[in-house]
């Protein structure tokens, strides 16, 4: 069964495609993640698909309904986490999901609820008094108060520190276990990694791959070959010098220089072959494979050329 | 699955939400139920002993100004507490969280109105009160039915002006400057503070237009002890309730739940355009 299904999707802003024929679909019980830059058009279409903003072509369902209805019965069955809400601060956290979870029709506990997001310990507190983390765990509580049967998760974790990361990874885990269908938007790719069934990577409102993460670094991939810029080397000639040099394409960002390619053997080969030459030290040269990272950067870098 | 909660305990439960939130904003209370009474000690610490004299009677001239200020709490409960904490709310992203949960539209915006006419009937009775235990205010019994009438059809249609003037208000900086601006200045020549009857004749004209003027001179009728039989007045009632069947239907027109600024216009077009 498909739970979430986007066909040939476009959202126009006069002359602004921030969504420009996307086009996927979720099924019952997948977490998919569309990862992409600010602006690649990914809260756009997870608000389109949340009813809060209507397309301008192109078809969006979610469990079968159009968004844009809002029909109430849509509403009672998906869970929303925006990217920025509000929630009334002058409410303590038992407040805010005891009102909230008052509107649905299937609803868990407030034990539950704190004890999934972990703020056991914040029941009493105004939630204008928490954190920026905790706050967001409160959105996270009341995405999942009324127990989705989709859930849309826009970038759930900005902010959060690495413990409470991980604690929300488990949550999301867990939810999937009872068959929920989530969507999630993220930038960071060791989230995608983490969770994801399949990622879409969206670029310039297009999607421009799709598929397990697995697949993605397969199909893509290669092998990374990094180090530091040498002394010797203006950072300015650096991608043109060094790519002569490796005979690869040459990513530079601060001192890090990468290149991603198919035969590491001998582009090591060239680059010990100039240091020695040169009679410098390659500091931090290491090979590795190519991460969800390098896959990401290699296919935002490539729809961006001409 | 069990059923969604019936719409009387889904309101009930919202209007309550609303009127516990009012409650915890110290600013809120401080100028839609404090201020007022202030304005209460303070008309009668200046001019309160003074005395009407006509050949009906002689009372107190507190008698002819409670009224007054009962009604503007009751407009200050509903139109300025409502164009205030609407747009604020709308631009913190609560209004658009609740957009995403099964609650209806209507349950929402019912809830913030019959909070509004609620915290409204509280600072009318508390007015009410401390002008008769503090002031001996006299209350005729025979008038209470128009005095409540009145308020409904005050409170009601000042809530929807309210709600207009929310969805009208861009952000949320703006809104409690443009509340405050809209009634204040009104409120001046509407005979809720100064009661004269030599204003300039435009003045007087501007002060009709606008239902704030009758609204306050009903209500105030109410207590008026030279004013004969049941004090019902029919055309002022109309006229307010015609000015709040205006401000639903701007209310419902152009009700917004996104915060300002939302929809990706000026500063993604620029980006686009030098890219």
């Amino acid at each position: 069964m498909v739970a979430i299904r986007v066909a040939d999707l476009h959202k126009h802003y006069g002359e602004i495609h921030a969504v420009d024929g996307v086009s996927f679909s979720v099924g019952e019980g997948e977490v998919y993640a569309l990862l992409g830059e600010n602006g690649a058009g990914k809260s756009t279409t997870v608000e389109i698909l949340e009813g809060h903003r209507r397309a301008t072509s192109g078809t969006a369902t979610v469990l079968g309904h159009d968004p844009t209805d809002a029909d109430r019965e849509l509403r009672d069955r998906i869970g929303v986490v925006l990217q920025s809400s509000g929630v009334e601060g002058e409410f303590t956290v038992r407040e805010v999901v005891e009102l909230y979870s008052s509107v649905y029709r299937t609803r868990r506990g407030l034990d539950e609820v704190v004890g999934l997001v972990g703020l056991d310990d914040q029941v009493d507190q105004r939630v204008g008094s928490l954190s920026g983390g905790q706050r967001r765990r409160v959105d996270l509580a009341l995405g999942i108060v009324g127990r989705p049967d989709v859930l849309f998760l826009d970038e759930p974790t900005t902010g959060f520190d690495p413990a409470a990361r991980r604690r929300s990874w488990d949550l999301v885990e867990s939810l999937c276990d009872d068959g929920v269908t989530v969507l999630l938007t993220t930038h960071y790719l060791d989230e995608a990694e983490r969770l994801a069934d399949r990622v879409g990577v969206l670029a310039a409102g297009r999607l421009i791959a799709e598929g397990t993460p697995a697949e993605l670094i397969e199909g893509i991939s290669g092998t990374v070959v990094s180090f530091m810029l040498p002394e010797s080397v203006a950072p300015a000639d650096a991608a043109a010098t060094l790519g002569a040099v490796l005979g690869a394409e040459v990513r530079v960002s601060g001192r890090l220089v990468e290149a991603t390619v198919d035969r590491p053997t001998s582009t090591v080969h060239r680059a010990t072959g100039w240091a020695l030459d040169q009679g410098i030290e390659l500091e931090g040269l290491t090979v590795k494979r190519a991460s969800l990272e390098d896959v990401y950067l290699q296919l935002v870098e490539r729809a961006a050329a001409p | 699955m069990s059923d969604f909660p019936s719409n009387a305990s889904m309101v009930v439960r919202q209007t309550r939400y609303q009127v516990k939130f009012f409650s915890r904003v110290p600013v809120a209370l401080f100028f839609t139920l404090a201020l007022p009474l202030i304005m209460l000690f303070l008309f009668n610490a200046l001019f309160g002993d003074h005395d009407v004299v006509t050949d009906q009677g002689s009372w107190p001239v507190r008698q002819f100004y409670t009224g007054g200020l009962a009604a503007y709490t009751a407009v200050s409960a509903t139109y300025s507490n409502l164009a205030n904490m609407v747009p604020i709310r709308r631009d913190e992203g609560v209004l658009k969280r609740w957009r995403s949960t099964p609650l209806p539209t209507w349950g929402y915006i019912a809830g913030f109105v019959w909070s509004a006419i609620v915290i409204a009937l509280a600072g009318v009775v508390v007015m009410l009160t401390v002008g008769v235990v503090l002031y001996d205010l006299s209350i005729d019994w025979m008038k209470m039915p128009a005095a409540f009438v009145t308020f409904l059809v005050g409170v009601g249609s000042f809530a929807a002006l309210g709600m207009a003037v929310a969805a009208m208000i861009k952000t949320a900086s703006s809104a409690s400057a443009v509340a405050n601006a809209t009634i204040l200045p009104l409120a001046f020549i509407s005979d809720v503070f100064v009661v004269t009857d030599d204003a300039p004749s435009f003045l007087t004209t501007i002060g009709n237009l606008f239902p704030l003027k009758p609204f306050v001179n009903a209500f105030q009728d109410c207590f008026n002890p030279l004013v004969d039989g049941w004090a019902f007045d029919w055309q002022a009632l109309v006229f307010i309730a015609a000015w709040g069947a205006l401000g639903s239907v701007v209310a419902v027109k152009k009700f917004r739940w996104e915060p300002s600024g939302a929809e990706p216009r000026g500063r993604r077009a620029r980006r686009a355009a030098t890219t």
